[in-house]
Formats: structure tokens, C-alpha cells, sequence
């Protein structure tokens, strides 16, 4: 464990990493986002989610450096009393969960169907690149939209909203498999001609084990660079569909429907509702942007 | 080359036409849309301020709410249970159809199907039959002193019309049946449905052939077409304000009226609406639809409806929900209906420690669970409202649940009396009383209107009995008897009372319309500078 630690800071990735203030910064604002959902339910200042804490008194307080500001509610409150710095934390705790769990489900659909497509080749290459061809006509958001809109009318209302952050997940990521799926295939591609593969065929390997222990290894890589892009886009997407209010129940509000719930009150000089939860959420996507980026030109051999 | 030149001569022709009879458009905003466009279909007043403009009654309203002529030009009680209208001659349907005598027998009696939702206002009328061909007589079971007040809320079709296009009874919107009158209408009204696409835009036209364009109060009146578009987003409303992409908005929202009237070109005009705004619950069922507490119904017990009403802090809403745009009450009509008694304008305490006093002894020391079932697009700040509630209720351990949802699901699920606990506003078209009670209050028993909004199923025999001698009797004897059924509400908490409605209108400066009580916008009163 300690040498794997050692090799980690000895890496090349380490070094590029820390000879770039971007990068470190983005890592540690993506850290705190990171870490203050995860222990939003032990450190936010409230729980905006038990209703007998709130007071219809506290509503519409304004940040705590404003004049009418208190303390107890640093970034001001919105039109129920509930603290927005905390709705922020519990808010940002469902974005994530959507984003990684959409990302982490895109990439195993499109990452297998991308190492068949590849390693298969012939009409089984054809047909799911065809299909990935279809599918990246459509915005990925209007994928994501028909979902929601067939489960909502498919389901009654009742089970739709028990199930809708799992339909969320998955409208979401089915409608980012095809990147996966093209980056893998294209590495497959490569990867199934090179020696070390025709030796397992020769020796007899199943094609299966082949692809998930020879292959996959080495087109991981890309795959890496995609998913950390990716995730950014899922949070974004989640986002959108919230602020269109098709998103996660409103009983578990991201931070997309805090600023859709917010938008009511911009012109009415309330702007801390809306813009906190703005802000939270271009701070989270930017910082995981920037860190895929990094991550996509440290793993690349001709920039270095 | 010449059929060009034609072509332009003529269209520049037409142009300076249409410069003559100017086209003034009224662009119209509000958060929700119609949820049908049958005339008897749906007693709601979001479906009523589109249909108003398209069907005429035989009694109109003028712009304080008093009786006018509409398509009876006069109208007497010739006898204890008659009344007799002498009808407008030359009244002709949009489409063509010549008005009669026999179009508003068809009416009242379309009106008192089983799937109509306006037969509280025909609860009296044993049947109407034509005189003359422009002479009708409504004979009454009972002699009804009101009935020209509740004739005005019925909008009249054509026989012809209906026969024609299977709509001789009102769509069952319960049932979410679909018939012709769901999208089509043919009324006398000033202005005519030129299209129309459900949640997405309603057009209608200026009907020139209109009777009542020579009368004083629509001289003025110029407006040629009114496009209305439903926009829920309270921003997105206010916005389309802001930036002339509507001229109307009937429902502003509150947060934004300081900035709207400081707005060039914007003005605001405020006032009292007919309406009050309560949270009905359900009295009648053993055990509740939504709820955890199993064989009984912690509603029908009245310790438990007085804790939930001790426990909701009113000037906390008036104050910051409503941001003072409301009128505090405890009961559910306000002062301009005839039978207000401000004596019996009395709430209940906001109280926590009582709420939970009267819980535990009702035997939920710990509280349970409900759900609260609320419009978000019907009346001003519903969801929010609810929202508040639904807090000041779990800090006495009451656990609701919020179902907030658009009107037209909403009205459809609590029709169904698939409801444990709703917010409703009542709105009072016949400016009395009675129209309250019977709807709201009196048992469900067939009769005519009886209960016919009463989704919590409320029976009090000497209730019924009080409503009873207000339909039947008049004078002291009437009065004394709405005093009475006012503090019998009071006292059996069927509804907890909340608030009436401030309903504030916002325009551009240059369109002129009446402010009206009944949050009808009437644009054939309507004038655009």
C-alpha cells in the first residue's frame, strides 16, 4: 500500500498535477463541493428538510453581510425560512448522486457495448455504431427528456415519484452512453490486432475473458478522460431537468429546482435564492471540467 | 406582370382597410389555463374569465357586480314561483343560429344534468318553458328570491348547436371524458374562439354582429382580439410583462408589485376579490385515504380539526406569504355577500401548545400522517400557502405530506373525492350567502346543488335544515337563519379558514379595463390607447 502510495506521487501524473494551479485549484473547490454534500446531513447549519425546524418568520432573509442579515443564516434565506446555504449542501448531496450514478451507468453501457463492438467488428460493429449515430443526432438532453416523459406517463403519479431519482439516472444516461462507446471501440480497434491479444486467442482465451482482462486495461485510459468530462455534462443535465421541473421530486430538490424555485423571486429583488444555488452549481460543474481537462492532456503521451 | 400589379394594388387596398378598423390585440397572461371550454362543465373561475367573453347569460353583471341586461332585456317574479324574462331580439349564435326562447329552455335544463357543475345555480327551478318565441317563464319549486342572481352565472347555448354535436349534456371533466364542447363553443358573446390549443394559447375574436356594443359602458371598447396564454412560472409571467410580449397579466405575483409599479409603462390596480381561501377536510370517510392512522379518521373528530387550525400562524402568511395582500378571516365569505355577520368573523388562536394539547387528548400525542392535496396555478400563491401550512402543522407533530399539482388534475382528483385534506378558494358570484352553504356545507342528497362542492362530505342535519329555510324563506327569518349556520361553521370547524383574496391586475398604461371583484377581466369593456 505505502509503495503504491510512493508510486502515485513519483508518477507523471502527480508531477503534471501539481506544476498546475488551475488543476490543484479546481481539485481542492471540487473537494469541498465533494465533501460538503457528502456531510451535508453533520455539518450544514440546518436541515431544510424537517419542516417543524422551519418558521414562515425567518423567510426571505437576506445573506448575512446584507443590512437585514442575520448570522444564523449566512447566505440568506428563501420563501419558506429554509436556509439556502444548507438547501445548497442537501441540494448539491442529489446533484452528485445523480451525476456520478448517471456517469458510472453510461460508462458501463457504453464501455461494454464499445469493447463488442470493437472486438466483435462485422455486423454486430455496424449495427450498435449505427445505432450510437442516431442517438448522437439528438441532443442529449432531448434524450433524457423523452425518458422522463414516457416513465411519467407509463407510471401512475405515486410510483413515478417513489422511482423518479432512479429515472432520472437512467434518462440521463442513456442519453450519454454513444461518447463511451465510440471512444472504447475506436481503442478496441487498435488494441484487438496487437500481439499480446492474437497470443491469448492462439492459446485458446474465451473472447469474453479476453476483452475484459486484455483489452480493457489498456483503453481504460480514454475512458477515464470521457467519464470526469461526463460528469460535469450529467450534472448540468440533471440540473436543466430540474430547472424544467421534470427532474427529481420536488421533495428532494437539487440544486437545479433551488433555482428554479428561486428564478420566481430574481425580479423581486430576492436574488440570493436563486444565485447561491447558481453559483454552487457553476463552481461544482467548472472545477470537474477543469480537472477532465488536465486529466485528458496529463494522459496524453505527444503533450507531454 | 399585371396580375403582380394587381395582386399589389389589391393588398395595398386591403392595408389601408385594416388601417380603418385598426387591429387593437389584448395579449393575456395567467398562470393557469381553462381545463375545458363547455359552458356547464366546470364551475371554476379560470374557465368562466374565457368563457364569460364568448357566452352571454340573461343576466349580466355591470362593473360593480349588479344585475344588468344581457339577453333578457327585463325580467319580473309574475308570480311567487315564476319568473318571466322577455327576451333580445336579433341575437344570433356565432354561428348563425337565431337566439329563442327555446335555447334557454334547452340551457337550464343542460345545466341540470347529472354532469353538470352549475346546478347550484338552477337548484330552484322545477323547469323553464317558452311563451313567446322571445318570452320564457323559469318556474321555481319554491319561490326563489335570488334566482336573478343565479341565472347570471348560466351561460346560454344553442339547442341547434348542442343537438348537432352530441352535447346535450356538460362533459363529465370528472371522468376526464372529452366531447365537443371540451374545444369548441358557440355562444352570443362579445367575442367569438378563433382557436385554440389547450395550455398553449386561446384566441378569440371580436364578434362585431354583438348586441351590446352600442351600449354605454362598451362604446369605448375597442378591442379586436384577446390572445390568451397561459404562463405558470410566476418570472417567465412578469417577464413577458416586462418586455411587451403581453399586454395582461390577471395574476401578477406578489413578490414582484413593488418593482411592477415603479415600471414604466406599467400600471397596477389593486382591490378586493369575492373570494376566500380555506383548507376543507374530509369528515365523512372511517379511515383516510392518505394517511397512516388506520381505522378511524382522525378529521372526523373535532379536538383534531381545531389543532390543526390552532395551529397555523395566519399573520405569518398574511404577512410574508401573501406579503399583505390578503384579508385575515374566519369564516368563508367575505363582507360584500349578503349574510356576512361580523360577529362570527372570529378565528380560532394561532396556539402551538394548544394544537398540542387538543391532539394528545384526541389521542396522537405523537401526531400522524396526511396529505394535503393543492393547486399550484389557481389561486394567488397556493403552493406557497401550502408549503407554510404544511410546516406550521409538522411543528405540532403533524406530518403532511404535500401533493401540490396544476388545476386540472387537482379540480378532476378532489371531484373524485379522492382527497383527505385540500385548499380551496370560494369565490361568491351571486353575492349570497346561500350560494356558500349549499355548495360547500350541505349534505349530499341529490338534490339540485346540494353539496355539489362539499368534497369533505360535511352533513350537519341542523345545517341542512338552516340552508333549508335560506332557500325557502326570506326576510329576518332567512337572515337569522344564515346567523345561526355562520356560527354552527364556526363552531364544527368543517374547513379551517385562511384568508380573501387581494386580487391586483397588471397592465400596460395603456389598456383600460374595469377592475373587477369577481377577477373577471370583461374586455368588451376593455379599451387599448
Amino acid at each position: 500500500m505505502a509503495a503504491a502510495v510512493k508510486r502515485f506521487f513519483d508518477s507523471d501524473l502527480w508531477w503534471s498535477f501539481t506544476r498546475s494551479p488551475v488543476t490543484v485549484l479546481s481539485a481542492i473547490v471540487a473537494l469541498v463541493c465533494i465533501l460538503g454534500a457528502l456531510f451535508a446531513p453533520w455539518i450544514a447549519p440546518h436541515n431544510p428538510f424537517d419542516l417543524a425546524s422551519l418558521n414562515l418568520i425567518d423567510a426571505f432573509k437576506p445573506p448575512a453581510w446584507e443590512e437585514e442579515g442575520v448570522a444564523e443564516y449566512v447566505l440568506g434565506t428563501d420563501d419558506q425560512g429554509r436556509d439556502v446555504l444548507s438547501a445548497i449542501m442537501y441540494g448539491a448531496r442529489v446533484s452528485l448522486i445523480v451525476g456520478i450514478s448517471a456517469t458510472l451507468f453510461a460508462t458501463f453501457v457504453g464501455v461494454s457495448l464499445g469493447l463488442l463492438a470493437g472486438y466483435a467488428g462485422g455486423h454486430v460493429d455496424s449495427v450498435l455504431m449505427r445505432i450510437c449515430d442516431v442517438q448522437l443526432t439528438f441532443p442529449s438532453i432531448l434524450v433524457a427528456l423523452l425518458v422522463d416523459g414516457i416513465t411519467r406517463a407509463a407510471l401512475p403519479r405515486e410510483v413515478h415519484d417513489q422511482i423518479a431519482l432512479f429515472v432520472v439516472i437512467f434518462a440521463i444516461g442513456i442519453s450519454e452512453w454513444p461518447k463511451f462507446a465510440r471512444t472504447v471501440r475506436g481503442s478496441t480497434l487498435v488494441e484487438r490486432n496487437k500481439e499480446y491479444v492474437q497470443a491469448a486467442r492462439v492459446i485458446g482465451v474465451p473472447s469474453a475473458r479476453i476483452m475484459v482482462s486484455h483489452v480493457l486495461p489498456n483503453v481504460v485510459g480514454p475512458v477515464l478522460v470521457v467519464a470526469t468530462l461526463n460528469l460535469g455534462l450529467a450534472i448540468l443535465s440533471e440540473a436543466t431537468l430540474s430547472f424544467l421541473g421534470v427532474g427529481v421530486p420536488p421533495t428532494q430538490p437539487s440544486l437545479g429546482t433551488l433555482i428554479r424555485i428561486g428564478n420566481d423571486f430574481l425580479f423581486s429583488g430576492e436574488w440570493w435564492i436563486t444565485i447561491f444555488p447558481g453559483i454552487a452549481l457553476i463552481a461544482m460543474v467548472l472545477s470537474v471540467n477543469l480537472l477532465g481537462d488536465w486529466l485528458r492532456d496529463a494522459l496524453n503521451p505527444k503533450l507531454r | 406582370m399585371r396580375k403582380l400589379l394587381m395582386a399589389a394594388a389589391l393588398a395595398a387596398g386591403l392595408g389601408a382597410g385594416w388601417v380603418g378598423a385598426e387591429a387593437r390585440t389584448v395579449r393575456w397572461a395567467a398562470s393557469g389555463d381553462p381545463n375545458t371550454m363547455d359552458p356547464h362543465s366546470q364551475n371554476v373561475g379560470t374557465v368562466t374569465m374565457v368563457l364569460q367573453q364568448i357566452y352571454d347569460p340573461l343576466i349580466s353583471r355591470d362593473q360593480n357586480l349588479g344585475l344588468a341586461p344581457g339577453l333578457a332585456t327585463r325580467w319580473e317574479q309574475v308570480e311567487p314561483n315564476r319568473w318571466r324574462f322577455w327576451l333580445r331580439d336579433g341575437v344570433k349564435f356565432h354561428e348563425g343560429q337565431a337566439f329563442t326562447a327555446d335555447d334557454v329552455v334547452f340551457t337550464v335544463v343542460r345545466a341540470q344534468q347529472q354532469t353538470s357543475n352549475y346546478a347550484i345555480y338552477v337548484d330552484t327551478i322545477d323547469r323553464a318553458v317558452q311563451v313567446e318565441p322571445l318570452v320564457v317563464d323559469i318556474i321555481t319549486r319554491v319561490p326563489d328570491p335570488i334566482l336573478p342572481n343565479k341565472i347570471a352565472s348560466i351561460l346560454i347555448m344553442s339547442r341547434a348547436w348542442a343537438e348537432q354535436h352530441n352535447a346535450t349534456r356538460p362533459q363529465n371533466t370528472r371522468a376526464r371524458e372529452e366531447m365537443f364542447t371540451t374545444r369548441n363553443t358557440n355562444g352570443t358573446g362579445a367575442f367569438r374562439l378563433q382557436s385554440r390549443e389547450p395550455d398553449v394559447r386561446t384566441v378569440m375574436a371580436r364578434n362585431n354582429d354583438w348586441w351590446g356594443w352600442s351600449q354605454p359602458a362598451s362604446r369605448e371598447a375597442n378591442v379586436t382580439e384577446i390572445v390568451y396564454r397561459p404562463i405558470s412560472s410566476d418570472a417567465t409571467r412578469i417577464a413577458a410583462l416586462l418586455s411587451g410580449e403581453v399586454d395582461f397579466v390577471l395574476d401578477p405575483p406578489l413578490q414582484d408589485l413593488n418593482r411592477l409599479r415603479q415600471a414604466q409603462g406599467i400600471r397596477v390596480v389593486e382591490g378586493p376579490e369575492v373570494r376566500t381561501i380555506f383548507i376543507a377536510m374530509d369528515v365523512f370517510r372511517d379511515e383516510l385515504l392518505y394517511s397512516d392512522v388506520r381505522g378511524r379518521n382522525p378529521l372526523k373528530d373535532l379536538r383534531v380539526r381545531q389543532a390543526l387550525y390552532h395551529a397555523i400562524d395566519i399573520n405569518a402568511i398574511h404577512r410574508t406569504t401573501m406579503r399583505g395582500q390578503s384579508v385575515v378571516t374566519g369564516t368563508f365569505f367575505p363582507p360584500q355577500v349578503n349574510g356576512y355577520t361580523q360577529s362570527e368573523d372570529v378565528r380560532l388562536p394561532y396556539d402551538q401548545a394548544r394544537a398540542r394539547a387538543l391532539l394528545a387528548e384526541a389521542g396522537y400525542p405523537n401526531g400522524f400522517e396526511i396529505t394535503l392535496d393543492c393547486p399550484n396555478n389557481r389561486y394567488i400563491n397556493d403552493e406557497q400557502i401550502c408549503q407554510a401550512i404544511v410546516a406550521m402543522w409538522a411543528r405540532v407533530g403533524v406530518r403532511a405530506r404535500l401533493n401540490s399539482m396544476p388545476l386540472a388534475p387537482f379540480f378532476a382528483k378532489i371531484q373524485r373525492d379522492d382527497t383527505s385534506i385540500y385548499l380551496l378558494g370560494w369565490g361568491v358570484p351571486t353575492l349570497d350567502a346561500l350560494y356558500s352553504f349549499q355548495s360547500l356545507l350541505r349534505s349530499r342528497d341529490g338534490g339540485q346543488g346540494n353539496g355539489i362542492w362539499n368534497y369533505g362530505r360535511y352533513s350537519n342535519p341542523r345545517m341542512d335544515a338552516l340552508i333549508d329555510i335560506m332557500v325557502n324563506q326570506s326576510g329576518e327569518a332567512r337572515n337569522a337563519a344564515i346567523r345561526e349556520a355562520l356560527r354552527i361553521y364556526r363552531e364544527d370547524v368543517p374547513h379551517i379558514p385562511l384568508h380573501h383574496q387581494m386580487i391586483p391586475w397588471a397592465m400596460r398604461a395603456n389598456l383600460q379595463i374595469p377592475h373587477m371583484a369577481n377577477n373577471q377581466p370583461y374586455f368588451r369593456w376593455a379599451r387599448v390607447n
